[in-house]
């Protein structure tokens, strides 16, 4: 338990003393719902209708964008290796960089959630609503991406190619976190949404740690 | 190793064995073609002379004699990349990653083209080419994981490595398609209600099914047969690459 408390103690320290990129994550997330009015226009009942999809939106982009890198700096400088055969099994280490991940990109993006909502005209209903589903949603966003990150760890020229291979794998998190704004099915969405979260949290340090295993030999 | 290495090798590991797959499927992939040819005649033949008009559709519904094979063939061609990333996680069979990489591109063409079959049949019958429909977004989702996994394939420089990673993306892809399909047609249904589709209408009459299992067993076999020459243009693509490897060894020393 001493050597999961210093690996999370770790990433949390880097997190935030070196590069700051939770930060960045946070002005990208903000940004996405400050260009969405230019593109459809400030009319302000319509982005009322529109501003839980958006933020959505803003999310999804962030989160998946800004994973690319959870393990490629460790892969970079080595610690990967190290890591690997420290005490911990690879499967609680990267379930260790999961959460420390998720508290430091996941947690500002719920706090920003209100100026998007105040951008974007969002009711009080729609905004403690959404800030719940992002809650709900927002591990098995990061989840998903540790996998994508994982299984593109070790190539050089291939950015772009974890969104685009773990977009389509995440649009169910969508359809029922947006879902959850549903008057009428909004509860059972905020159930799937609960189970997809925990089963998609549960699996992939598995998954991410035998990807991270065969990109490794 | 040492002790098994002299044990005979069961008829499956023999037959799976790169070198040993080259020499038996050599004498199947003309017979095979044959086949193909013959069945997409029969099945040609068919649907455009031997089978009567949709009562409702009209010759509209000869579409259907190409859109469902490539829909079936859509996940098809996914069960066998998912039983070949098996392969290649449980036993890490070579032949399992060449199946897996030949089966990718055929996978994602089939299920463009039921897609695309699939809007030139709803534009007169729907009016729509695209409607955000349960089973076209599902499909539609199903295509950006195939090329998805095409996209992985060609950012690895080592092959025998992407083998083992890209089956790890096959496996998890597998496991969230079922996932993805219900939440399609849970949104789909919360949107929406089911009037596009209506129900399957009368259960279909043998003058069409007929053509329709003809022109399907015709796409299986034209798969399968796509899928013996990939595979084996892969092996051989993959020998060729050891061997001019071997050959700037050989230079150096």
């Amino acid at each position: 338990m001493t050597a999961f408390s210093a690996l999370l103690g770790r990433e949390l320290k880097l997190a935030f003393r070196a590069g700051g990129e939770a930060m960045v994550l946070v002005l990208f997330f903000v940004m996405v719902g400050v260009i969405v009015p230019f593109a459809i226009g400030p009319d302000r009942p319509m982005l009322t209708r529109l501003s839980p999809g958006i933020v959505w939106i803003a999310a999804f982009l962030s989160t998946l964008l800004g994973l690319d890198r959870l393990f490629r700096a460790d892969d970079e400088d080595g610690s990967l290796t190290l890591l690997r055969h420290s005490v911990l099994p690879l499967e609680a280490i990267v379930l260790g960089k999961l959460i420390a991940h998720w508290l430091v990109t996941a947690v500002p993006l719920l706090l920003a959630t209100p100026i998007l909502a105040l951008l974007l005209n969002m009711s009080m209903d729609q905004l403690a609503r959404t800030a719940l589903a992002l809650l709900i949603g927002t591990p098995a966003l990061t989840a998903f991406g540790a996998l994508g990150a994982a299984v593109t760890v070790g190539l050089r020229r291939g950015g772009l190619v974890a969104p685009v291979l773990i977009l389509p794998l995440a649009i169910p998190v969508m359809i029922f976190g947006v879902g959850m704004l549903d008057p009428v099915a909004g509860g059972g969405a905020t159930l799937f949404l609960l189970a997809l979260s925990l089963v998609v949290t549960a699996f992939s340090p598995f998954l991410a740690a035998l990807a991270l295993r065969a990109a490794g030999e | 190793m040492s002790a098994t290495a002299t044990k005979q090798p069961n008829w499956f590991s023999r037959l799976a064995h790169p070198g040993h797959f080259l020499n038996w499927t050599r004498f199947l992939v003309w017979p095979l073609a044959v086949a193909t040819a013959i069945s997409f005649a029969v099945g040609l033949w068919f649907a455009f002379l031997n089978s009567p008009e949709d009562y409702q559709m009209g010759d509209m519904v000869r579409v259907m004699y190409v859109h469902v094979p490539n829909a079936w063939l859509s996940q098809f061609v996914y069960g066998v990349m998912f039983a070949a990333a098996l392969g290649s996680l449980v036993w890490r069979h070579p032949l399992a990653d060449v199946a897996n990489k030949a089966a990718a591109p055929l996978g994602a063409a089939f299920t463009a083209l039921a897609l695309y079959t699939g809007a030139l049949w709803g534009r007169p019958t729907w009016g729509t080419f695209w409607e955000w429909d349960g089973r076209m977004t599902s499909t539609l989702v199903l295509l950006l994981i195939y090329l998805g996994i095409i996209a992985l394939w060609r950012a690895f420089d080592d092959q025998i490595k992407a083998g083992r990673i890209v089956a790890i993306v096959t496996l998890i892809g597998g496991i969230n398609i079922p996932i993805i399909k219900f939440s399609v047609d849970w949104w789909n249904t919360l949107h929406q209600p089911a009037s596009v589709f209506t129900a399957d209408g009368p259960r279909m009459p043998a003058s069409l099914l007929t053509p329709l299992l003809v022109m399907m067993l015709a796409f299986t076999l034209l798969g399968v047969l796509l899928g013996l020459i990939r595979m084996r243009t892969e092996i051989l693509r993959r020998r060729a690459d050891s061997m001019s490897r071997q050959a700037a060894i050989g230079a150096a020393r």
